[in-house]
């Protein structure tokens, strides 16, 4: 069957949230299956770069990593034109020297360790615990304060506002007031 | 922004100063286009150098980093010289006929200061800045605009200063230069005409960076442009989710939706909390806060806050100073400071004085780093500055999935929400940041409930379950505000158990409303995309445009209530009549106002009802403030900035008289050293390139972008390159107060010497963008910038410092 482009699009944002994924990424009896020579997904997006908000049409292979990035067409803001950084999200996805594992820095070392996440995360929760117990105050005189001021948060403009609100909950459930960010610089 | 990139196409003058939308927000550029192929609009630039928005600009005027104030006061005062202001609408819309307390007296009889300055604490008392009040306690007014006493009269007084020649002296600026920019914006005070202000960094790092804001503000108020189509005063932000972040109160003086974060000394307790923002906020929208600060409380604590226990307000942590970016870092220098978590941030390029900010890291006990690269940051303890075997600091790495990777969504500058898929698959073990979240409550809660320790109990009893693994749409839920229980009011049901809310509107003070952020309630409720398809509303992809002024409605959702230009009561005139037809945005229709967006005023107050003509509902007298108060003053002041190579010519206050000026390890080889003009003659900025990103964690790991801009470069003007013997392409020093970095001069016509009050000053302009990881690698420009910062949001002044240059090997 011939498919057209927007058409394609439109099929392939019906089907596994946007994703022409192999089976076991996609949602059970909703694959769509059309004759291509190679298995590619595509799916509209935003930009990550800067605060235009640019519509991306990215392509997947079949491990999930991108492929082709390119305007869409479709997007208000845009109109299909992109700029040198979002055509570079391609790299972004495929670049060898993403990190694919935690890393751990011991005191006075000279280099990594790899870690896994079931130890790195005991270990940061132990000093996060450790030091907001030593330095909590409850109280500023009379008034009852509730805080540390010996652990600081830092992040994040590169970050959705979902993962931004778990931190900003988050930070001040642990009593954080130094709490701070990229639009403040 | 007050209005968005779309409309920029709606504009007949567009007026960019401290901004590069060419180079650092290129999309923009089709709108810009579009307002001067199909409406004959002007593009105008003001800058320290010819940018690349400069070189499509139809006039360009150049300006000394650091003198925005003389050149806007300039402005102003040619605009009320000239009677070019839009009368009508100051007269209604604005504060300008108020009258001031009598006590009042500004920079013009004072030496550049204001009533009421105390030199010991450098700060201002403002019981003289106040309006003064009839016998019911509103404010007394001249709507002649006469009274020598009212507020117009205070700024018409305040600007004569600030005349063509003033602004050539100070900002370098020729005279016919200055006066073909301000001619052709003040065209734009033509009812029914807009002229739309861009500005981005350029205007805010700066000592007077809040002032900066607030002169641009009072010209588009003076002229009519605030409310307008193709009007406005808009912040080109900078990365893809900061105003989201923003948003979500990342700052320590804001918690989400800019309520503000409690403080020890004025908010002991919730009804002192209430209280006083309810009386701050005079007749303005926020005497609702009560009922925002409730759903917030709700969302974060659940069923355990209750009307009780003051909604469990005693377990938000209460601030009593002021802990921003720089006087944090410095308490980490001092070790006050111990862990430091990090969420996709990389200061040791980024912030100020960059040097003594990674000397504070290695003073860290600990540092949690999420990331998606091996940057500067991450790695600080094994830099070209840094000795391993002597830091200390214990660091975590933890691998993040990036933007393409993980669902949820972000803002643009224009407040338009947009949602993103999952569309890519991240490498090996990255995890999302919200997976990384939810890990380590977990672990926390796990460590409370069997050891116990400090106050447990904001932790314990925190409303989080996203589920395993968490679900972004859920925390979309809370965020997007729901109720937690069955509501009946007049016998209609407002909302039952579990139901999203459809706005703020919804929003009680009784625990009935869980909402985490106000301004975006609705932005996940379902509604109709324009084309039948009901879904989320920040999911929505409708492209109908029915008014024609590219408003798109249906196109995602924007805070606040899916209103896409702020303020636009002011878009009609007293009678509710829009100022022109290709510009009506909002009319009153008889019963209500209606029209093209979604009206920034109550829906059925008639424009000649009490208040119909109150078009500013934030404000708590309902007028656009042209006499407003910040920590500095009510009127912007021209100050230069703390690293100058003048004298202030307009009075003997040579700096901000309110800013902090800090002394760690002052006459150290890495400190708090400030540069004087002997040693460091040559003016300084730092700015952006369209082919790298903030501190190159997005960019300089990419071999395309690496190939593109491969280098850290100096921009140095001919006649300077001429003066130090310094060629084209060859390696040269450049020096501060703070450090010196290697760099290749790029040697071009794009900078030209200024003559300030008849003698040259030369400036250079330099990427901040480098560091010494990834492929493209150079020294980082910020080991050169000063750590001072704004009078009001202490913003670092990366944009006026001084330098010396040199050639590699010589001097």
């Amino acid at each position: 069957m011939i498919v057209g482009r927007r058409q394609f699009l439109k099929l392939s944002a019906m089907t596994a949230g946007g994703m022409l994924l192999p089976a076991e990424f996609a949602l059970a009896g909703e694959q769509v299956s059309l004759p291509l020579h190679k298995p590619i997904g595509e799916a509209q997006t935003i930009c990550p770069y800067c605060s235009v908000g640019c519509g991306l049409i990215v392509a997947t292979g079949p491990d999930g990593h991108i492929t082709n990035t390119e305007g869409d067409p479709d997007h208000v803001t845009n109109r299909g034109a992109l700029d040198p950084k979002s055509v570079s999200v391609t790299q972004l996805s495929t670049s060898p020297h993403r990190l694919r594992k935690p890393l751990y820095r011991a005191p006075g070392a000279s280099g990594w360790q790899e870690m896994e996440w079931d130890e790195i995360l005991p270990r940061i929760a132990r000093r996060i615990k450790d030091t907001r117990d030593a330095t909590f105050e409850e109280k500023e005189g009379d008034v009852t304060v509730n805080r540390t001021r010996s652990i600081a948060f830092l992040g994040g403009a590169a970050n959705n506002n979902e993962d931004c609100y778990a931190a900003s909950k988050l930070m001040r459930a642990l009593g954080l007031v130094y709490v701070e960010h990229q639009a403040r610089i | 922004m007050t209005n968005h990139w779309v409309d920029l196409k709606n504009s007949d003058c567009i007026f960019v100063i401290g901004a590069n939308p060419a180079e650092n927000h290129p999309a923009s550029m089709l709108w810009i286009n579009k307002a001067i192929d199909e409406r004959g609009a002007k593009l105008v630039v003001v800058d320290p150098r010819v940018t690349r928005t400069a070189t499509r600009a139809h006039i360009y005027a150049p300006l000394r980093s650091g003198t925005d104030i003389a050149f806007l006061g300039g402005m102003i005062n040619y605009v009320l010289q000239n009677e070019k202001y839009h009368r009508e609408y100051v007269t209604h819309y604005t504060n300008a006929s108020v009258l001031i307390n009598p006590d009042f007296r500004g920079p013009a009889d004072l030496d550049g200061l204001f009533s009421g300055y105390n030199p010991e604490t450098r700060s201002y008392d403002r019981s003289t800045w106040t309006y003064q009040l009839d016998e019911n306690g509103d404010p007394k007014r001249d709507l002649s605009l006469q009274d020598p006493g009212c507020a117009f009269q205070l700024l018409k007084r305040h600007f004569a200063r600030y005349t063509p020649e003033v602004v050539e002296r100070v900002c370098g600026t020729p005279v016919d230069k200055f006066l073909a920019v301000a001619e052709a914006f003040a065209a734009t005070g033509e009812p029914g005409k807009s002229g739309t202000i861009l500005y981005a960094m350029g205007q805010t790092q700066h000592t007077v960076g809040s002032q900066n804001v607030s002169v641009m503000a009072m010209l588009q108020l003076l002229l009519g442009n605030i409310g307008m189509p193709g009007g406005g005063v808009n912040a080109l932000r900078g990365e893809s989710n900061v105003q989201g972040s923003t948003d979500m109160g990342l700052l320590y003086n804001t918690l989400p939706g800019y309520v503000p974060t409690p403080t020890a000394k004025g908010d002991p307790t919730l009804s002192a909390y209430l209280e006083a923002r309810v009386k701050a906020a005079g007749k303005g929208y926020l005497q609702n806060t009560p009922k925002f600060f409730t759903s917030l409380l709700t969302a974060w604590w659940g069923g355990n806050a209750t009307a009780e226990n003051d909604y469990l307000y005693d377990y938000l942590p209460k601030v009593s100073g002021n802990y921003s970016w720089i006087p944090l870092f410095e308490a980490m220098l001092t070790g006050d400071i111990r862990g430091l978590w990090i969420m996709g941030m990389n200061p040791a390029v980024s912030g100020p004085n960059a040097r003594l900010e990674r000397k504070a890291l290695a003073q860290l006990d600990w540092m949690i780093v999420q990331e998606i690269f091996d940057t500067e940051t991450c790695s600080f303890w094994r830099g070209p500055d840094m000795d391993p075997a002597s830091v200390g600091t214990e660091v975590f790495v933890l691998p993040a999935a990036d933007a393409m990777e993980k669902a949820g969504s972000i803002v643009t500058s224009g407040r338009m929400i947009q949602w993103r898929p999952r569309v890519a698959q991240a490498p090996g073990e990255a995890a999302d940041d919200i997976w990384i979240f939810d890990r380590i409550y977990r672990e926390l809660r796990g460590l409370y409930e069997a050891e116990g320790g400090a106050f447990p109990e904001p932790v314990l009893q925190l409303n989080w379950d996203y589920g395993s693994p968490p679900d972004v749409e859920l925390v979309a839920r809370e965020i997007n505000g729901y109720w937690t229980r069955e509501v009946v009011e007049d016998s209609k049901t407002l909302g039952t158990a579990g139901e999203l809310q459809s706005g703020f509107a919804q929003c009680r003070d009784d625990g009935s409303t869980a909402c985490g952020l106000w301004i975006f309630a609705g932005y996940f409720y379902p509604r109709d995309d324009g084309d039948g398809n009901v879904l989320p509303s920040s999911k929505r992809r409708g492209t109908k445009d029915p008014s024609g002024l590219g408003q798109y409605p249906f196109w995602g959702w924007a805070w606040p209530a899916n209103r896409r230009i702020l303020y636009n009561r002011c878009s009609a005139d007293a009678s509710g009549n829009p100022w022109a037809p290709d510009k009506a945005l909002i009319w009153w229709d008889g019963e209500k106002w209606t029209g093209n967006d979604v009206p920034d005023f109550p829906a059925t107050r008639a424009p000649d009802a009490a208040g119909g003509d109150d078009a500013f509902i934030m404000k708590a007298d309902g007028k656009g403030g042209l006499f407003a108060a910040l920590n500095e003053g009510p009127l912007p002041e021209h100050y230069e900035p703390v690293e100058s190579p003048v004298q202030n010519l307009l009075s003997s206050q040579q700096n901000n008289p309110v800013i902090k000026i800090w002394n760690s390890l002052k006459g150290e080889a890495i400190g708090d050293n400030i540069g004087t003009p002997d040693q460091f003659p040559i003016v300084a900025t730092t700015y952006r390139l369209a082919e790298h990103w903030q501190a190159g964690g997005m960019s300089r790991w990419l071999p395309w972008l690496a190939e593109t801009q491969p280098e850290l470069f100096v921009e140095v003007s001919r006649e300077l390159a001429s003066e130090k013997g310094i060629k084209n392409g060859e390696r040269v020093i450049v020096r501060s107060a703070r450090g010196e970095i290697e760099a290749v001069a790029m040697v071009t016509g794009r900078f030209r010497p200024f003559r300030i009050d008849g003698r040259v000053v030369h400036q250079v302009g330099l990427p901040w963008h480098y560091g010494w990881r990834g492929l493209a690698t150079g020294d980082s420009a910020n080991d050169l910038t000063p750590h001072v910062g704004d009078g009001n949001t202490m913003m670092p002044e990366y944009k006026a410092f001084l330098v010396d240059v040199h050639r590699k090997g010589g001097r």
